[in-house]
């Protein structure tokens, strides 16, 4: 009896830490963000353009529904970081010299505000700050428009724009490679020419402004000004990663409790029907005393309900140990002025009430029924179990059977619905591993696939400003370069019926090796000498097919719109792409060879020279490096799979633990006395052991491939999950991951099976025959 | 019947042989003596009643034979096994091949049908009777595919015995075998035993309360406190249907 208790109490600490951790990461999550974003006030509207005067904000400012407006200079430049090989790319914003009430405030964590007037003074970002260890005091170098300048770290702030701190169009944030600094406007706008000007902007609106109609607006005021198209919050990236990320939050807050919570129903209706059954007689005497139902029912309960208490303790001391842990992982990629458990006591009381009720569901269905038997009946002892032809007789296995065998199956049949609801459990425990390594699976697939197939390249430069084929050469005088393959990219619009969507549009060379768009078998889509391919996902949003003509608004010089044709899908896991083959998109533009910027293969010895000499070369701003990407990636992947494999099977282990052992407890408590009768007539202890288990093993054996199909079922339903505009996880069954799951559950089951057989054998038999049954 | 084929008797030789054979049980600090020296030799082809009032220690001497117990001290030998100290595997080994057990509460298994019951047992024996002809000695060769719950009393302690009878042990060790039944069935039980007895030759050893079944013992053994106060030889038996009570 402690034992199945304990199995239920562990199930239902599960249920409850799992809810508790989940729902109070959502809640401080999204406490923090609401915080963040209205204390320091974040922007619903941002822009970026080529360049506009700065007194087009007033008539920003004029249109109904924005209340505030903060022009602004962004420029990406490169680095040069003490201690870092390779240039890395900050982005410079313009911030007013004096500290006034602006958007996109910053929270100034050390150090200080800029001083007006002091030259060469930035702060810097508090993630790019830590990764490369750069403290107030020191200093960096940046390219400020074609000359190195001496920077000087003043203070580390952090701003509701980057809480998740990412260069756009990448996949996972290098915190080391890529940071944000805010100067003074002033020396900006000398920096880059940029006198009374600004290239970017933000807004916000008033409560229930029309933010379409005003982006609609925004952008007809700044289409003359090379605007890049106005876009809301949905479209920003670190607000859509950590939105994502919530909604991630609140999906997994809900069903992973459940599940737990459904298997405590089922464990604790088991438990209790067998003890009322073998407490039928007490349960008589009491009624004939005069004790009424609901006392006798309420004893019972108190069982669940010990189960609950100790079950609730330990789920909720789990629940708040593993929150500190989840937030700490969520402090590494969210960048919050302050990230606090919020665990509030709500969380708490909803947690326990649910594990609750899901207990007293389970009880209350089993005790019921017994405790509603007149005195008399319930005096009579049991009706003996009947057993009628059936499953066996059906299915016609009887000859194939052995007594034993027919032992295993007839009360497996006899309790069908019990059978039932254990199989589905143990299935479960392995869909749980399986679903649950899914991500991990698929998001390796997705790296194998986009960086071996997709992106080959091992160096990615983007130019400061469009550079003529001349600048294809000078990269492959470079040394180490092995190969140079320049692109262009223009920002536009794409529209298809009354859907647009705001893309990049990738020139890509004829013989293009670094970088090419892949079907969904890997192999590459050669492009066609006219027209469009466009990446699925993106095909999807736009509702058009191979085939269709698509309004294309260039968002660049002299702004034209065509109209191209669709020829060919692409389909990769990563972002929207669009490409088309490079001299078609010059003839689109009607512009000579200009490039935006190029990939390189490099001779990996000879890298550290190469870095050496893009870090003299100031016409270019980016910089990113395919293999020191991918480690840093692998390695805190690595790090968070460890860790989420760590529970997956503990949470698989749990249920089916749980799950087989209170099953064989039952079994034993119910044939216990079969069994030694067994051994009376000369069955070995083995025997025995293996018609006890045998039913748990046939529940097992039942399990395997539902919980292999159920695990499929939800990899695919996480697929459509996770189908995300930044990225989308391919379906992908990882046989080492299925027969993984497998062989947890079986050592589960085979261990709990084993605990519950060393009653068997310690079974006194003399003490066995003296009992009726 | 040809498979009843009876075996000559060997007369003189003891097949069990249990000297000084005590038993206690430590129910906390008091010692309870359930046997307490107990000297009994069984026969080839025997058919032995044992007699005594509750608690006398029948039950742990028929326990102590069927090597279901062992006993605290003493010795007790099976032909040339030695059962004093034998252990767990090698009772259970002695159990499978040599003894069949009958008991007051059948202790059929509910999930499987009569026939099956006696199957269980044949499965695992060296030269069983067919679990039908088992059945069909005692007389429910038209009850093979009932569940015990389908059958009457009588009837499941009379599967209990085809059960114990088929795998044709050496001994038949019956506790109480009438002790849940009434009168005409007890008497049609006994019948069974008895003719398991002389046809097969084996040895049977009844456990009862009531003093009439004597009768039909070659050998009647008296229990009391632990001890056997008296052991009477019938200069004949009674056949089961002579008997009354
Ligand atoms: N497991 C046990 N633990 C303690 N005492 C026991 C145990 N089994 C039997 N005894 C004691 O040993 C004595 C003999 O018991 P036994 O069962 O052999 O009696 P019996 O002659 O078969 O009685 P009955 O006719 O009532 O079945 C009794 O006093 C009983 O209380
Ligand atoms: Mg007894």
């Amino acid at each position: 009896m402690r034992g199945q208790l304990l199995a239920v109490t562990l199930v239902l600490a599960c249920g409850v830490a799992t809810y508790v951790t989940m729902r109070s990461a959502f809640r401080s999550l999204e406490l923090a963000q609401a915080d963040y974003y209205s204390s320091f006030r974040f922007a619903d509207i941002f822009v970026h353009l080529r360049r506009a005067p700065v007194s087009l904000g007033a008539a920003l400012a004029d249109i109904s529904g924005v209340t505030s407006v903060q022009t602004r200079i962004v420029m990406d430049v490169s680095l040069d970081i003490p201690g870092l090989p390779e240039p890395a790319t900050g982005r410079l914003i313009s911030i007013p010299e004096r500290r006034s009430p602006m958007l996109n405030d910053l929270f100034l964590r050390e150090g200080r505000y800029l001083e007006p007037g002091g030259h060469g003074e930035v702060l810097i970002s508090e993630a790019f700050a830590l990764a490369n260890r750069l403290t107030v005091g020191a200093s960096l170098d940046a390219v400020l428009n074609g000359k190195w300048e001496r920077l000087t770290i003043v203070g580390i702030a952090l701003s509701p724009e980057y809480i998740y701190e990412i260069r756009p169009s990448e996949v996972f944030p290098d915190n080391r490679r890529f940071g944000v600094l805010w100067m003074s406007g002033d020396v900006l706008e000398s920096s880059f020419n940029m006198k009374e000007a600004f290239n970017d902007v933000s807004l916000s609106l008033s409560r229930g402004a029309d933010e379409r109609e005003v982006i609609s607006r925004v952008d007809r005021v700044l289409s003359r000004y090379g605007s890049l198209g106005a876009f809301s919050r949905t479209d920003q990236i670190s607000y859509r990663f950590l939105t994502d990320e919530l909604g991630e939050l609140r999906a997994y807050g809900f069903v992973l409790p459940l599940l737990f919570l459904g298997v405590v129903s089922f464990l604790l209706n088991v438990l209790l029907s067998r003890l009322v059954s073998t407490q039928r007689a007490q349960i008589a005497v009491l009624k004939a005393f005069g004790y009424t139902r609901y006392e006798i029912g309420l004893h019972y309960l108190e069982l669940a309900l010990v189960a609950v208490s100790a079950g609730a303790v330990l789920g909720v001391a789990a629940g708040l140990w593993l929150s500190v842990g989840l937030m700490n992982l969520y402090t590494r990629y969210f960048h919050f002025p302050a990230l606090r458990l919020q665990s509030a006591p709500d969380i708490l009381i909803v947690a326990v009430a649910i594990a609750a009720g899901a207990a007293c569901l389970g009880a209350v269905a089993a005790v019921r029924r017994a405790v509603a038997l007149a005195p008399a009946e319930a005096m009579r002892p049991e009706p003996p179990a009947t057993f009628r032809p059936g499953l066996l007789e059906r299915l016609g296995l009887r000859t194939f059977l052995s007594p034993a065998s027919r032992m295993v199956v007839r009360n497996l049949d006899r309790r069908r619905w019990r059978a039932t609801f254990s199989v589905l459990a143990v299935s479960l425990s392995i869909a749980i591993i399986v679903a649950g390594s899914y991500a991990i699976d698929a998001v390796e697939l997705l790296v194998r696939i986009q960086f071996q197939s997709v992106q080959r390249e091992d160096v990615t430069l983007v130019f400061q400003e469009l550079q003529s084929s001349r600048a294809r050469y000078e990269l492959a005088r470079l040394p180490g370069v092995l190969r140079v393959e320049a692109f262009r990219e223009i920002p536009a619009r794409l529209r298809f019926g009354h859907r647009k969507r705001r893309v990049g549009i990738l020139g890509l060379p004829v013989d293009a090796e670094l970088r090419r768009p892949v079907d969904s078998h890997l192999r590459p889509v050669v492009l066609p000498p006219t027209g469009l391919v466009l990446n699925k996902a993106l095909a999807e949003l736009l509702v058009a097919r191979p085939g269709d003509t698509i309004t294309v608004e260039v968002l660049e010089g002299a702004r034209p719109v065509r109209e191209v044709t669709i020829m060919a899908l692409a389909d990769e896991p990563v972002g929207l792409g669009v490409y088309m083959d490079l001299s078609a998109l010059h003839r689109l533009m009607r512009e000579g060879e200009t490039l935006s910027g190029a990939w390189l293969r490099v001779d990996a010895r000879a890298a550290p020279g190469l870095y050496a000499s893009l870090k003299r070369t100031p016409s270019i701003s980016g910089v990113a490096v395919r293999q020191v990407m991918l480690a840093s990636f692998w390695k805190s992947f690595g790090e968070s799979i460890q860790v989420s494999t760590a529970f997956l099977v503990g949470f698989a282990v749990t249920i089916a633990f749980g799950v087989v052992y209170n099953g064989a407890r039952v079994a034993l408590s119910e044939r216990g006395h079969e069994l030694a009768s067994l051994r009376v007539l000369g069955y070995t202890r083995g025997e025995i052991t293996r018609i006890l288990l045998g039913e748990q093993a046939a529940l097992l054996l039942a399990a395997i491939p539902l919980g292999v199909v159920l695990g499929y079922l939800l990899s695919i339903l996480l697929s459509h999950f996770f189908a995300r505009e930044l990225f989308r996880l391919p379906l992908v069954a990882n046989p080492a991951t299925y027969a993984f799951a497998i062989l947890v559950v079986v050592i589960a089951t085979l261990v709990s099976g084993l605990i519950v057989a060393r009653r068997l054998w310690h079974m006194d038999l003399t003490e066995v025959l003296k009992a009726r049954e | 019947m040809p498979i009843l084929q009876s075996q000559p008797v060997m007369p003189r030789e003891p097949v069990f042989r249990m000297r000084e054979v005590t038993k206690c049980y430590l129910l906390g600090d008091v010692e309870v003596h359930a046997l307490r020296g107990v000297d009994l030799d069984l026969f080839a082809g025997e058919f032995i009643v044992v007699l005594g009032p509750s608690g006398s220690g029948k039950s742990t001497l028929l326990n102590i034979l069927g090597g279901l117990d062992l006993p605290t001290s003493g010795e007790v030998h099976y032909l040339d096994h030695n059962l004093t100290a034998a252990s767990d595997a090698a009772l259970t080994r002695f159990r499978r091949e040599h003894v069949g057990f009958v008991f007051q509460f059948y202790n059929l298994i509910p999930s499987l049908t009569a026939l099956e019951n006696v199957a269980l047992v044949t499965d695992i024996a060296d030269h069983p009777l067919d679990p039908s002809e088992a059945l069909r000695l005692v007389g429910l060769g038209d009850r093979l595919n009932h569940f015990p719950s389908q059958l009457s009393g009588g009837e499941q302690q009379r599967v209990a015995i085809a059960r114990a009878v088929a795998k044709r042990p050496d001994v038949l060790l019956c506790d109480e075998p009438t002790g849940a039944l009434d009168y005409a069935t007890g008497k049609l039980v006994l019948e069974v035993l008895e003719r398991v007895n002389r046809e097969l030759g084996t040895i049977v050893g009844i456990i009862t309360h009531n003093a009439a079944i004597t009768g039909m013992a070659d050998r009647v053994v008296r229990v009391s406190s632990g001890a056997i106060a008296e052991i009477h030889c019938n200069s004949a038996r009674i056949s089961p249907s002579e008997l009354s009570w």
